[in-house]
């Protein structure tokens, strides 16, 4: 690990003032940016630390939440108007990291989190373009069974590995972000990026921009939703596949709904043409198995993960069969 | 590990020379018309009653240092630079700015190391413990990926990590054997383990097989294994004057003192290492690259050392279990007895070690087929050296096998359970000798019967609640009782007024299975103390003999060995005793140990206590040093433990996820000397036994030879989610021919629980898995 200074900030505007600075680098709870820092994949000379700002979890008017970028994982998933209203998010935290990594990850850090892929891990051993920039992707024809189906490029096959996020992509939210020049809010399924020929940028977000809050807007069905997630293993792994759903019926057919998929893209994938497919239409398995395929259409499978289409296909039709029915465990 | 074959020829060599007057003078129960050890026949004792670990307040307390703990003063820290090439040459270092780095004592590569043998390969001598005999740090030799190319010693171990990432290594790579095509193009040759071939061939088995009326013929792939214990591995060493002290994490450690001695030119007393715990070894605690720098490096800067590896470092390092390609054919007549039995493949090593994983070990053994054909071949990739681990061999050779027979089952529409219980051998069937102990067919019965065999519906898919398919398999497990010859132990009585204490010493490894609170047991029965007058010394090199914590034999050989401390113990003491003691005029077979004294055999009340003869004596202590007889046993019986393994598991209709929700192992082990520490060890095994059926694979890219999930995130151990109710019963039927009427209980629990997992899977969904592990994009 790189030598470094550590500052906490007590406000935004000293975070910025520091944060802006080259090298420089937030800290949430340090679970993925300590061990990017030990891997010598991050190299920051000055950890700017925030969590003690914006921790809380507001009520807004309109019935929507305002979360805290420094709020844990823990705390939100366990929040009384989460568990109620956006049960899709407190499951899709809990079905992440272990207990322990959950009380000390934050919101902002979860949201900014980098990919598993083998290859950006192995500084020493491996080319990557999102670790390093014009050196060559081993993932393409490496071992990718982790990797991206839908939206990649020749240079990235990356995925982004958060849980949390497939929800929030899920749930329309926004992200109210401070930065040098001001505030600004965006919506969170413009935050991350496709890779193109930039995968080294995750996200649209420039240097020294702090995320302050994610905001929910008020879901009327939001409590008809689940998020189910697909993995090696019961626990403390990341999804092979996951999907986040939402629904809301009109006697047998489907008023609305709101579906994403993770561990498919390089950012946590709205699946809009899916939506578009089921919403006003019949809620039969045929139905929901034809928008996963047209969701899928583009998919361009890798060498160890052509799984993955059909089994999101599948766990699309499982989800939506039970939330259409009222039969969601 | 299998060293039957190094004590066979141990065995084989005194049989020549001396059996004939060998035998009237051991009247042990390991030779025919024996006596068998009289433990066995003790009830009311501490054997076989739950004991907890001597060391376990220790543990929790943090009172148990391990290596990496011990400190000496000025000592250094060391960190460790790999190859990032397969096969090659460096070409060089520039160390200009790692040198300049804040803390950095030293900057050690093959231009400044000092000239150091190779270490000698495991097998080659007895006391031969080397992983491979590549020279370290000799050359610009590069010989697998990830091999250390450089140590750095710094005054804390993070200046020496970061000073590690400041070398600029350049490299010419030359091309290298990195994929299985590859290796089997440059060439396959037999199979060579222990320095017997791994080949045996009864009757015609391809013909009679090719005529059988019911065949199964089919091939199933094992991955690579890393081993992953708690304890990365690390040594803590100095050289006080021209002597080197290791504290180091060791299942081999009076081997381990003596191979690192021969690299650096020392005698054997001027090497003293010990290793009191080890936070697990599972056969990966040996003698790796690392102790060997480390030494190295603390002579080269004159300052002691700890290198602990990262866990990285570790799987780049520290080797695993290799790849298998198995195939296995059984030919059966309609009843089901077997006619032919067919069990051949692939495994891979490197080009410097000789460890061909031995997965026709177990099927030795196993079912009475007239016709046998069993063969391991090997080839060779330019990788980091294999090893052993857990049950090398039967591990992953009960996969195939015991998958094999549940296909065999299907094919004949006979319950898997009653087919193997058909296919029982009166004699073993390669070797022709008789079981000294083989109660499998009660294991099944009873296990049978606990678990609810009788439940499950022999059609595949036939139980379904909501997304769930519900599938029950079984399978074998097996691996063979060894005793290695070279055991030692002391024992030594020491009187403190009217009490007397004894201490034990054997050189053997505790890695947390027990083995020092099983010793102590075995010793306040032996010598009829109680156990709190008991110390068992251990895990230090000083102490006479070699021991293995390898192979499940440790608990034997130490057995054997106090056995024959405690003959001649008494010998001592009857000569100490003199003509005014009870005992007068009888000789050591005629008494035996009880109640803190000696008492004649057929008549107690003649009698007298330690203390007493002790101080009669006039002296406040007595000692008796022994090596255990040589294990003859081997010759005489075909010696195994057991299993019938029961598994439960429910498998995602939709996503082909498989979570395992009953495991039941009903274990045939001889005696069981701890309940409470041999339940763990079955546990253990069952679960790592899970990992392999379900997630555990090393990922070795096939372009670069390099392993890409170097971290407990990415290469999936079991967590507890995955872990289900086990449940452990076990025959307890002693064998009459070991000591103790005991068997190796620490690898057995992993042996056909991959097999009962896949078998299971099929019962639930139809779906044959020959593959590992069994991923859920296998089943959908
Ligand atoms: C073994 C393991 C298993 C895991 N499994 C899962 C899993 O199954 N599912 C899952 O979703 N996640 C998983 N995780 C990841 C975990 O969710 C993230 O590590 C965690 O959410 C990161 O939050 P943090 O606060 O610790 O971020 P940090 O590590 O502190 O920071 C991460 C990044 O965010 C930046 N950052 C932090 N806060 C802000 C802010 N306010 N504004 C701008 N930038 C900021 C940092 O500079 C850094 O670049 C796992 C992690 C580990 C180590």
């Amino acid at each position: 690990m790189t030598p470094f200074d550590y500052a906490r900030a007590g406000e935004v505007a000293e975070a910025l003032r520091h944060g802006t600075a080259p090298g420089a680098a937030y800290l949430g709870g340090g679970t993925n940016l300590v061990d990017l820092m030990r891997e010598g994949i991050a190299r920051p000379d000055r950890l700017i630390d925030v969590t003690g700002l914006s921790t809380t979890i507001e009520e807004r008017a309109d019935g929507g939440l305002l979360i805290g970028a420094g709020v844990r994982n823990t705390a939100l998933a366990e929040h009384p108007a989460v568990r109620q209203r956006y049960p899709m998010l407190a499951r899709a935290i809990l079905a992440g990291a272990s207990a322990q990594i959950r009380n000390m990850a934050t919101v902002g850090g979860n949201l900014l989190q980098r990919t598993r892929c083998f290859y950006f891990y192995d500084v020493d051993g491996a080319r990557c373009n999102k670790r390093e920039p014009g050196s060559g992707c081993d993932a393409q024809d490496g071992f990718n069974r982790i990797h991206a189906v839908l939206g990649a490029s020749d240079a990235c096959v990356a995925t982004h590995p958060s849980d949390m996020c497939v929800a929030l992509a899920a749930l329309d939210a926004t992200v109210h972000v401070a930065g040098p020049q001001g505030s600004r809010s965006l919506p969170f399924t413009d935050l991350h990026r496709l890779p193109g020929d930039r995968p080294d940028q995750d996200t649209v977000l420039a240097a020294g921009e702090l995320i302050t809050a994610v905001e929910l807007a008020p879901l009327s069905f939001g409590a008809n939703a689940t998020y189910r997630k697909m993995r090696d293993r019961a626990s403390y792994a990341f999804a092979l596949i996951s999907v986040a759903a939402a629904v809301e019926m009109d006697g047998d057919r489907i008023a609305d709904l709101r579906i994403a998929f993770g561990g498919v893209a390089h950012k946590p994938w709205r699946a809009t043409k899916a939506e578009a497919a089921l919403r006003g239409g019949p809620a039969t398995q045929q139905a929901f198995l034809d928008a996963a395929a047209a969701e899928f259409a583009d998919a361009r499978p890798l060498r160890d993960n052509a799984f993955k289409p059909a089994l999101a296909g599948r766990a699309l039709a499982a989800v939506l069969g039970a939330l259409t029915t009222g039969d969601v465990a | 590990m299998s060293i039957v074959d190094t004590a066979k020829q141990a065995a084989q060599g005194l049989l020549q020379s001396a059996m004939e007057k060998l035998v009237p003078l051991a009247p042990d129960s390991w030779i025919p018309g024996g006596v068998p050890d009289p433990l066995i026949a003790r009830k009311h004792g501490l054997i076989g009653k739950p004991v907890s670990r001597l060391d376990g307040a220790l543990k929790v307390s943090g009172g148990a240092h391990f290596s990496a703990e011990h400190r000496f003063d000025g000592m250094v820290y060391a960190s460790l630079a790999y190859s990032t090439i397969a096969r090659g040459r460096i070409v060089a270092i520039d160390s200009a700015e790692a040198q300049a780095a804040p803390g950095v004592v030293l900057v050690m590569t093959h231009h400044n190391a000092p000239r150091m043998a190779a270490p000698a390969l495991f097998g080659s001598s007895p006391t031969a413990v080397g992983a491979s005999d590549l020279p370290i740090l000799q050359d610009d030799r590069i010989h697998w990926n990830g091999q250390p190319v450089a140590c750095i010693l710094a005054e804390t171990q993070e200046q020496a990590d970061h000073a590690v990432s400041l070398l600029r290594v350049t490299y010419a790579p030359e091309p290298a054997t990195t994929t299985l095509e590859g290796a089997k193009a440059n060439g396959i040759e037999p199979g060579v383990f222990m320095g017997g071939p791994l080949e045996n061939t009864i009757g015609d088995a391809e013909g009679a097989f090719a005529s059988a009326a019911h065949k199964v013929d089919h091939t199933y792939r094992t991955p690579r294994h890393n081993h992953n214990p708690i304890e990365p591995h690390a040594a803590t060493l100095a050289w006080i004057g021209d002597e080197l002290v290791i504290h180091d994490a060791s299942q081999m450690v009076s081997q381990q003192a003596q191979t690192i001695g021969e690299v650096f030119g020392l005698k054997p007393e001027q090497v003293h290492l010990t290793s009191p715990y080890v936070g697990g070894g599972f056969g990966s605690k040996g003698l790796w690259d690392h102790q060997i720098i480390a030494a190295a490096a603390a002579r080269l800067s004159g300052r002691p050392v700890r290198i602990a590896l990262s866990r990285e470092g570790v799987y780049r390092i520290v080797g695993g279990r290799t790849l298998t390609e198995q195939r296995v054919a059984i030919g059966a007549c309609a009843d089901g007895t077997f006619q032919a039995l067919i069990h051949t493949g692939l495994t891979v090593i490197t080009p410097h070690n000789a460890m061909p994983e031995p997965f026709i070990l177990g099927t030795q053994s196993a079912y009475a087929a007239p016709n046998l054909l069993l063969k391991v071949e090997a080839t060779r990739m330019d990788l980091l050296t294999n090893t052993f681990m857990r049950a090398p061999g039967e591990a992953v050779g009960t996969f195939a096998l015991e998958s094999a027979i549940d296909e065999m089952a299907v094919e004949l529409g006979i319950d898997p359970v009653e087919l193997r219980i058909r296919n029982e051998p009166e004699k073993d069937p390669t070797s022709g000798l008789p079981f000294s102990s083989r109660h499998i067919v009660e294991a099944w019965r009873q296990g049978a019967a606990r678990f609810g065999w009788d439940q499950r519906s022999p059609v595949p898919g036939a139980r379904q609640e909501g997304e769930w398919r519900t599938g029950m398999g079984c399978a074998t497990g097996t691996y063979p009782y060894y005793r290695m010859p070279g055991a030692e132990a002391r024992i030594t009585l020491t009187r403190d007024g009217d009490t007397v204490r004894a201490k034990v010493e054997v050189a053997a490894a505790e890695m947390g299975m027990g083995t020092a609170t099983t010793t102590a047991i075995v010793a306040a029965e032996r010598l009829g103390l109680p156990i709190e007058a008991i110390e068992v010394g251990y895990g230090d090199s000083a102490i006479p003999g070699a021991i293995m914590a390898g192979g499940s034999q440790q608990t034997a050989a130490i057995g054997a060995a106090v056995i024959a401390a405690h003959t001649a113990l008494v010998d001592e003491l009857l000569a100490l005793a003199g003509n005014d003691s009870p005992l007068a005029g009888l000789s050591a077979d005629e008494v035996g140990s009880d109640e803190g004294g000696l008492a004649k055999l057929d008549e107690p009340g003649r009698r007298e206590s330690y203390a007493s003869i002790l101080a009669r004596a006039q002296r406040d202590s007595v000692t008796a040093t022994k090596a255990g007889s040589a294990p003859l046993e081997l010759m005489h019986w075909s010696m195994h433990s057991y299993s019938a393994v029961f598994c439960e598991v429910r498998v995602n209709a939709v996503t082909g996820e498989t979570r395992v929700s009953r495991v039941l192992g009903a274990f045939d082990c001889g005696r069981i000397l701890n309940p409470k520490t041999a339940t763990s060890q079955f546990r253990g095994g069952i679960i790592m036994g899970l990992g392999m059926a379900l997630m555990e694979e090393t990922m070795v890219d096939d372009r670069s030879g390099r392993i890409m999930n170097p971290s407990l995130a990415e290469y999936h151990l079991p967590v507890h989610l995955d872990v289900p109710e086990i449940d452990v019963i076990w025959t307890d039927i002693a064998d009459p021919h070991t000591p103790m009427g005991a068997h190796g209980i620490g690898e057995i629990g992993i042996t056909g629980v991959a097999a009962a997992v896949a078998n299971a899977v099929y019962n639930a969904t139809g779906k044959r898995v020959r593959d590992l592990p069994i991923t859920l994009d296998r089943l959908i």
